[in-house]
């Protein structure tokens, strides 16, 4: 299990990051969604992998998942699904007010 | 006793803002007069706690009393109290200008974001939980997405979506930093991870040094260090004036986090880390600081300029911090306070000047602006700040972060020397070509409002680094005695009153 989940990681972040290269915001946006998935993952995997576990605590129970990385990885859902939200909707924006969609500005002057 | 009051810098903005958008969406009298006065409130409450904070070891708040490591904790000591004020102050002038040259009216809901960015700041200044931290970092940068688009604009949309880009991806470097850091030390609290991280097993050092990097690129995202600066100066740039010169305390809160994690956390004798954060902060502390005077010298419009010496402080600041010395952190903390008030500064005329010219271009001479003679005032003496000559406080500011790095001083000094004259002539060109070539002109400057309070807040900016400057006894004793209590952060972490064996292994 460990190596599946390592290699989703891994496979999820090369993904991200290849996308968030790209020129357009819609590709980059991807991207980053993508990498908060992995980090999401990633999160999860901190408080140890177990299998068939308590969900917190019993009595007498021997072991248990973390709950406290279930509590965090929570937390980043919400604010990376607020954050991707928000990003549309000033890609939008910037795509509607520019008429193109690139990411990078003109030459500055 | 403090008692309550430390949690009142969060949730005074976290309650009044949602108000003014239930209830006064409409009206922006109403919303003035809540958002000037919440922010007066916030600059006395952080007064109040700083006046606590200098007396009294590090103050803990217990988020529903649940106990730390396994709560959540603020902690108010003299670094925390010191950021609160300096955040409170230039809110305060900042939303002045805002209010009197009508910039909140451009757009809708400046003042309910605006709180929401000083709840942010002043949560991520207090709290002692490392995911906390995370938290109020992105309640201060969506506050602050919304504030850099203030008023829109092609130009705005385009940076602001750059600007949110980078920060997710900064966010997402914080939470694999997070994540490390809790899979190796099981906890997330700040005292506890000083506890933890000190007695380390040798097999956890690669671990956590990874981790630890990853912070320090956070931080330095954050902070605008030179390989990661790329997102500033386009968004700086492009922000509304006062925005941007609100922005100037955020860019501080990477360099509080760098001194509070790299005290607290990692401090230099910590077996797993040692030197590692000095060995890799300085070389880009120095980049940083080099890069922003070159860009000061060559930017093409005045608030490009501006961004720039922005840059160019951070660089000066990170150079101080790097020491990780109580002599050398005084110094950083001082120089934060003067950097960030001179900066705004700069950023509130950049912004005066625009209101005046079509454009803000430093290519060519443009004709006489109305109030000219005022704004070349207030530049000429902003500028002496900026660029740390005497007599103002960024002089001071220089002196003794030369005096901290004497240790290396081939290099640091040199590399600050140097800068500090390209700073000098690229304000300098700046100045001339803006101000005294506008004569060449035959033309009459347009007719503009002469913005009474607009004026007033940049003069009130000046006057406070003056004070600086008279004052620098009283504010060396403050910030010297907290660089030593950050020094050693045993009160730090007995404020937080660990239990005996701590959380999970």
């Amino acid at each position: 299990m460990e190596a599946l989940v390592a290699s989703a990681v891994g496979c999820m972040t090369a993904a991200g990051v290849y996308l968030m290269l790209r020129q357009r915001t819609f590709p980059v946006i991807l991207g980053l969604a993508m990498l908060s998935y992995a980090v999401n993952l990633f999160i999860f995997a901190s408080g140890r992998l177990m299998l068939n576990a308590a969900p917190i605590l019993r009595e007498g129970g021997a072991g248990y998942s973390d709950p406290l990385t279930q509590a965090l990885v929570l937390t980043a859902i919400v604010i990376s699904f607020a954050m991707t939200a928000l990003i549309v909707i000033m890609a939008l924006g910037a795509w509607l007010e520019t008429g193109d969609d690139r990411i990078d500005m003109d030459d500055a002057e | 006793m403090t008692g309550h009051w430390i949690i009142a810098p969060v949730i005074l903005p976290a309650l009044l803002a949602p108000m003014m958008v239930l209830l006064m969406r409409q009206d922006l009298r109403l919303q003035r007069v809540f958002g000037l006065g919440g922010t007066l409130l916030l600059l006395g409450i952080a007064v109040g706690l700083m006046q606590s904070a200098s007396v009294n070891p590090p103050q803990v708040y217990r988020l529903g009393d649940w106990p730390a490591p396994f709560g959540i904790v603020l902690v108010l000591d003299r670094l925390a109290a010191l950021m609160l004020v300096l955040t409170g102050g230039l809110a305060l002038i900042v939303q002045v200008y805002a209010v009197s040259t009508k910039w909140d009216a451009r757009g809708r809901h400046f003042h309910v974001l605006f709180l929401f960015q000083l709840m942010g700041l002043n949560g991520a200044f207090l709290t002692g939980d490392a995911f906390n931290l995370f938290v109020f970092f992105e309640v201060l940068l969506i506050a602050s997405y919304g504030l850099m688009i203030h008023g829109g604009g092609r130009e705005r949309l385009r940076a602001g979506v750059q600007y949110v880009a980078f920060n997710l991806v900064g966010s997402t470097l914080f939470l694999f930093g997070l994540a490390t850091i809790y899979s190796v030390t099981g906890t997330l609290n700040l005292a506890d991870l000083a506890v933890k991280v000190a007695a380390l097993p040798e097999g956890d050092f690669a671990l956590i040094r990874v981790a630890g990097v990853l912070l320090l690129l956070v931080f330095a995202v954050k902070g605008a260090l030179v390989p990661l600066h790329f997102w500033l100066p386009a968004t700086y740039a492009n922000a509304p004036g006062p925005v941007a010169a609100l922005f100037a305390v955020m860019t501080k809160v990477g360099a509080y986090a760098m001194i509070r994690t790299g005290t607290l956390v990692f401090p230099p004798d910590t077996s797993a880390t040692g030197g590692m954060f000095a060995d890799l902060l300085l070389p880009a502390a120095l980049i940083t600081l080099i890069v922003g005077a070159i860009g000061v010298l060559g930017a093409g419009t005045l608030p490009r300029m501006v961004a720039f010496a922005a840059i160019a402080s951070m660089g000066t600041v990170f150079i101080a911090i790097a020491q990780f010395t109580p002599g050398a952190t005084a110094a950083a903390l001082y120089y934060t306070v003067h950097s960030t008030l001179a900066t705004a500064a700069l950023f509130l005329i950049a912004d005066l000047v625009l209101a005046r010219r079509a454009s803000g271009s430093l290519r060519h001479a443009l004709p006489a602006m109305a109030q000219g003679g005022l704004i070349a005032g207030l530049f000429f003496a902003t500028a002496i700040a900026v660029a740390g000559m005497p007599p103002l406080s960024g002089f001071l500011g220089k002196l003794t972060i030369l005096q901290a790095t004497r240790a290396d001083a081939p290099v640091i000094w040199s590399v600050i020397l140097i800068t500090s004259l390209i700073l000098i002539l690229g304000l300098a060109r700046a100045g001339s070509l803006m101000f005294w070539k506008a004569h060449q002109s035959a033309e009459p400057p347009e007719r503009h409002r002469p913005d009474r309070m607009a004026f007033a807040s940049i003069a009130a900016l000046l006057s406070v680094l003056i004070a600086l400057t008279l004052f620098a006894q009283p504010v060396f004793d403050y910030t010297t005695a907290t660089a030593v209590q950050l020094d050693d952060p045993a009160d730090y972490i007995a404020a937080n009153a660990l239990p005996a064996g701590g959380g999970r292994p």
